[in-house]
């Protein structure tokens, strides 16, 4: 109708009631660009206002009902047709009518869960988005609002290091270790690798960053690796007893928490992959996986809480918190 | 309290031993190929190689060895390894058929410049292949590198460390 000049169309626009105040992230979209999109966290609230604009003054928009989805989905690249929609939410915002003149609509989704954070992977994209919708005859006007949900974890109770001997028999053998098995995205890695015995013409040896996003089940998995960091470790030829050390510093790599069987789908682990090559380039590796997983900004605190919780860790520990600098640590 | 930075202190480590540090590395693995001699007369010539090798590794027998061969003692070896062992065999210097042929300018495949390339061919892929740790474990090779001649109706074998 709208297509011959006839009959009324309208302008969706979704705002948010916190947009000012709201932290915004940046989320890599599919065809590999950046932008910046509203973060939330599971539990927290959606809310906002639809505003619904008559594109021509004085016509009315006769409508079949006017709503706003709150929706999580997963997209399979190679199963476009099949979205997985794993949250989905609705309120309706206006009955069947139609309207005079522009309106806007109050919403609010309360505490909404949201289990999985978002991901934009190289054959999956899992992804939360708002969706205000005028439902009509021939044609729906229709506006989806992207955001981005992170998942946050606290300092894991047990974080075991990990060690192990491995090697070819006769020819090589390595002790390597690693501070930890699961690490935060800005965490360093330290570890160590110990020669114990070396018959080959080692060249040098790096440790790299893989990271394995997994789709589909059963017969079909599909696996697709990305070399996310190529880190030289050392250079030249070592002997037995010598130990080499590393300190890999995460913060400077693009990567997201391990996803594990999200919501029966996908997958994305992390492995850390030493590697030696000798003088004849071959290569001699050894794969291991790690956990990565998503801290929260560190809250400061004020120095008397900070004394107070020092004194009830430390016996005969005295919380002396001067006033002068009580009053400057306070936000 | 919340960690503002991260320990990154080294792990511990035992302190090397100074004859592990200061003495011969256990690698040491040299082979050269040296020497090429024309023998015979007319087309009953051939070229040998002087194989020396120099190891203390203990998969070879020897820790010092000498021997001749010539290229096909060569084409048997890398047709050995293909077929014993799960190891990628590198290529050898060209067969150069055509330089056997009649009514050559040159002296075909006794020319001193071409038994230059072809011996450094030789050498690159000896070096790539006696280095390679599956290789070791096969007895074409050791026999190869250490007995006095090529037994080319061996009986294919792995070689085990004492």
């Amino acid at each position: 109708m709208s297509f011959f000049g006839f009959g009324q169309t309208a302008e969706i626009d979704i705002v948010l009631n916190d947009a000012e105040t709201r932290k915004k992230v940046e989320h890599k979209t599919e065809d590999g660009k950046k932008d910046k999109y509203f973060l939330f966290y599971d539990g927290e609230t959606v809310s906002g206002k639809v505003n619904v604009t008559l594109k021509t003054p004085g016509k009315r928009l006769e409508h079949y009902g006017i709503k706003i989805e709150f929706v999580g989905q997963i997209e399979l690249y190679y199963d476009r047709g099949n979205h997985h929609e794993f949250v989905s939410l609705v309120k309706d915002l206006a009955r069947p009518g139609e309207l005079s003149q522009s309106q806007t609509f109050d919403f609010e989704f309360t505490h909404v869960e949201k289990p999985y954070e978002s991901y934009t992977g190289q054959n999956v994209k899992l992804r939360y988005f708002l969706r205000a919708t005028i439902s009509r005859r021939l044609n729906d006007i229709s506006k989806e609002m992207d955001i981005v949900v992170q998942t946050l974890c606290t300092y894991p109770e047990i974080n075991s290091s990990i060690k192990m001997e491995v090697g070819i028999e006769d020819c090589l053998h390595i002790e390597f270790e690693y501070n930890k098995s699961k690490y935060h995205l800005r965490d360093v890695i330290v570890g160590k690798i110990y020669f114990l015995l070396v018959r080959i013409k080692i060249k040098h040896m790096e440790i790299d960053i893989i990271k394995r996003e997994t789709t589909g089940t059963g017969p079909s998995v599909y696996h697709e690796n990305d070399t996310i960091a190529k880190y030289e470790i050392m250079d030249g030829a070592p002997v037995r007893g010598e130990s080499i050390p590393i300190r890999l510093f995460l913060a400077g790599y693009e990567m997201t928490p391990t996803m594990r069987d999200i919501n029966k789908k996908f997958s994305v682990r992390y492995y850390l992959n030493l590697v030696l090559i000798d003088e004849e380039e071959r290569r001699y590796f050894k794969q291991q996986e790690i956990t990565l997983w998503r801290k929260g900004d560190i809250v400061r605190r004020s120095m008397s809480q900070q004394a107070t919780i020092a004194a009830q860790r430390y016996e005969g520990s005295n919380p002396e918190p001067t006033s002068a600098q009580a009053k400057e640590e306070t936000d | 309290m919340a960690e503002a930075i991260a320990d990154t202190r080294r792990l511990y480590t035992k302190p090397q031993n100074l004859n592990d540090a200061y003495g011969p590395p256990s690698n040491f693995l040299e082979i050269d190929v040296t020497n090429p001699e024309t023998v015979g007369v007319g087309r009953n010539r051939f070229t040998t190689y002087e194989i020396k090798l120099k190891t203390n590794l203990p998969i070879f027998k020897l820790k010092e060895s000498r021997v001749r061969r010539r290229y096909s003692d060569f084409e048997w070896l890398r047709g050995e390894l293909e077929r014993e062992s799960k190891v990628v065999v590198p290529p050898l210097p060209g067969k150069a058929l055509f330089r056997q042929l009649p009514f050559r300018g040159d002296d075909g495949i006794f020319d001193d410049s071409f038994i230059e390339e072809r011996r450094q061919g030789l050498e690159q892929f000896l070096n790539k292949v006696a280095g390679h740790p599956l290789a070791q474990n096969e007895r074409c090779l050791h026999m190869f590198l250490q007995d006095e001649s090529v037994d080319k109706n061996y009986t294919p074998s792995k070689i085990r460390q004492a």
